[in-house]
């Protein structure tokens, strides 16, 4: 079943109507119902095409957050072959909410490390929603490091709301711990490529994304806090999401012209969750766009560009 | 706190309340209530007298105290862009910017200087928490590197006193972007073998404390600052049960391993020129108030003349 976001409603109707009548065909073969059937796929088809042509902000966070799109979990599983899930941080627990491990892309060896949500209610809470803790930026330290000893490149998989604001990860240091891992992506010798593919929530995003190319997904955001977070801070009152979303300028489109992003990945018409398997190709290909032009620069060059490109971030603003 | 403190309080509290006191004169201890004279109080870097409140510092005030003499050069910092985003909540960024700089005085959230500290030559940075809550935006990201850059060119160590809400929200994902950006600078001054020293006070919590704030070589924090990266009300919001007693204060986290000391403010300065000539492969610092440094920093060399020796007290001058 389609699970349909709120301001999808009426197009819920339509196609929920072409499905009845289909049914009702099938039920009774005397009837002829694909002609209005089809007629009422094409409104559908342009009421998505007018949709998602003119996304707001908002409605781009609530297509980012759909709980139908692929995850990190699909991406590996389809992209790469060989996948040795690689756990722990030696410290003191394995985080579930990263996965990470050694695999091959197109043949070639590679660290992928991503964010994973969960698909239902078993697994989301098995994966802490998609939430790390220091446990999870430790685990990607190691990974990372062992990527470098062995001149691997690292593709990151972000999708993330945030690192988990819990008790015991304050206790055992959630902010050293992404600083650290931060320090890792920016030390790395090796090619790093990090993919938001759905949220990429704050620092616990940051934390794999300070990356020699970074790409984004058409319909995903990546921002400094949640709009529901910035909402309730500036506006006193959460429910002002739609305008911190507005404000915050927290989609690709809009990270891409502030040089905060390089690429853009294009979804399929109506949002990665319509099409899982044309979007995973998509970035896929993206991926492998990115990453062989980096393939032969040198360890030095690969430090030295993607300090360059960070320290370069902000020297021009939004056109007014 | 026992029965007579509980009593008592009230009762003094509300007596000097009623007076009719200047506020510029006369600052209240919120912790103690112990009403405490601006003179008395700035002589103790805005520490209460009574019970030891490490209270808001500006930049400015805490260089003048860290510094000898209270003699410091300002590092320039290269300007950002103005509202990059052209951010509007219930404000426009611009106004509430300009409220800030008015209230302060100050350009934005971080000073940074180079001057000589013990006889030891540093830069250090300061965040301001009075402006905008300390929050971490280009404007202090740039401050940060150009501290860095500085101290890389003059083969000084770099000390932080970091102080900060967080990121600065009106600048959004360029503030998130500050925490890869003054990491680059941490690891310049890393390959260039320079100390790097965090002093965390009173709050430095989000985007701050996870980056450059818990990157340091040594850590060290005032007492009883909170640090962290989510806050307390967050917290307890998401996992629905009340915070034990000092969570996430300066004092937990060295307990948890996350510090390696917590320092009384007025014995900062003292600590830190003992760390960084050991760093620096210095002499042992005179301690002493000395005067205002002269205007050849290289006196602090190791090789020096006699005047430097470390036996050479103050008051043995005299």
């Amino acid at each position: 079943m389609t699970h349909y976001l709120e301001f999808e409603k009426p197009l819920a109707e339509i196609e929920g109507k072409a499905e009845e009548l289909r049914a009702m065909a099938r039920a009774n073969e005397d009837m002829d119902v694909e002609k209005e059937a089809l007629a009422l796929d094409a409104k559908a088809e342009a009421m998505l095409v007018d949709m998602y042509k003119t996304l707001t902000p908002w409605r781009k966070c609530q297509v980012a957050r759909h709980p139908d799109r692929p995850h990190c979990a699909e991406y590996i599983e389809a992209l790469f072959t060989e996948y040795t899930p690689l756990a722990g941080d030696r410290n003191f627990a394995d985080d579930h909410a990263i996965m990470g491990g050694l695999a091959r892309f197109n043949d070639q060896p590679v660290m992928v490390i991503g964010h994973e949500k969960g698909n239902d209610t078993k697994s989301r809470i098995e994966r802490n929603f998609g939430m790390a803790r220091p446990e999870g930026y430790r685990k990607a330290v190691r990974l990372m490091e062992l990527a470098d000893k062995f001149g691997i490149p690292v593709i990151a998989l972000v999708d993330t709301p945030g690192a988990y604001p819990g008790k015991g990860a304050e206790e055992r240091g959630q902010s050293e711990a992404i600083a650290r891992s931060t320090q890792k992506c920016l030390q790395l010798s090796v090619p790093l490529i990090a993919v938001i593919i759905g949220e990429g929530g704050s620092g616990g995003a940051v934390a794999f994304a300070a990356a020699n190319k970074v790409a984004m997904l058409e319909h995903s955001i990546y921002s400094v806090i949640t709009p529901e977070g910035c909402a309730s801070i500036l506006w006193k009152d959460a429910g002002k999401m739609r305008e911190a979303a507005e404000a915050m300028r927290l989609t690709a489109q809009e990270l891409k012209e502030l040089a905060v992003i390089d690429h853009i990945i294009a979804e399929p018409l109506g949002g990665a969750q319509r099409d899982r398997e044309a979007t995973i190709a998509s970035v896929g290909k993206a991926i492998a766009d990115l990453l062989a032009p980096l393939s032969n620069q040198t360890p030095e060059n690969l430090v030295k560009s993607r300090r360059k490109k960070f320290l370069d971030i902000g020297s021009k603003g939004l056109a007014a | 706190m026992n029965w007579i403190s509980n009593y008592v309080r009230p009762k003094i509290n509300s007596l000097f309340s009623r007076q009719d006191t200047p506020d510029n004169l006369w600052t209240k201890c919120k912790e103690c209530g112990t009403m405490l004279f601006h003179r008395e109080l700035a002589d103790n870097q805005n520490v209460c007298t009574n019970c030891d409140h490490h209270m808001h510092i500006t930049p400015r005030a805490r260089f003048a105290a860290l510094f000898d003499g209270g003699i410091f050069t300002e590092v320039a910092v290269p300007a950002v862009v103005e509202d990059p985003l052209k951010f509007r909540d219930q404000k426009k960024y611009p106004d509430r910017m300009k409220a800030a700089q008015k209230a302060t005085g100050e350009k934005d959230a971080m000073l940074v200087a180079e001057g000589e500290m013990g006889r030891t030559p540093i830069v250090a940075a300061a965040q301001d928490f009075s402006f905008m809550g300390g929050s971490m935006g280009m404007y202090v990201g740039n401050a940060f590197i150009a501290g860095v850059e500085r101290a890389i060119e003059l083969k000084r160590p770099f000390v932080m006193f970091s102080a900060a809400g967080g990121a600065r929200m009106q600048e959004g994902i360029l503030s998130l972007m500050q925490m890869p950006r003054t990491t680059v600078a941490i690891e310049m001054l890393k390959e260039a073998n320079l100390p790097y020293i965090v002093v965390l006070t009173h709050p430095t919590t989000g985007g701050v404390t996870a980056s450059y704030a818990m990157l340091g070589d040594v850590q060290i924090a005032e007492p009883n600052a909170l640090i962290c990266f989510a806050g307390p009300r967050v917290i307890e919001q998401t996992i629905r049960e009340k915070l034990p007693e000092g969570f996430q204060r300066a004092e937990y986290l060295l307990d948890h391993g996350m510090l390696d000391r917590v320092t009384h403010r007025t014995k900062l300065k003292d600590e830190l020129v003992t760390i960084l000539r050991m760093l620096g492969g210095l002499p042992p610092a005179v301690v002493a108030d000395l005067p205002a440094p002269s205007k050849t920093p290289e006196l602090v060399a190791p090789t020096d003349d006699a005047d430097q020796s470390p036996v050479v007290t103050d008051s043995e001058k005299a």
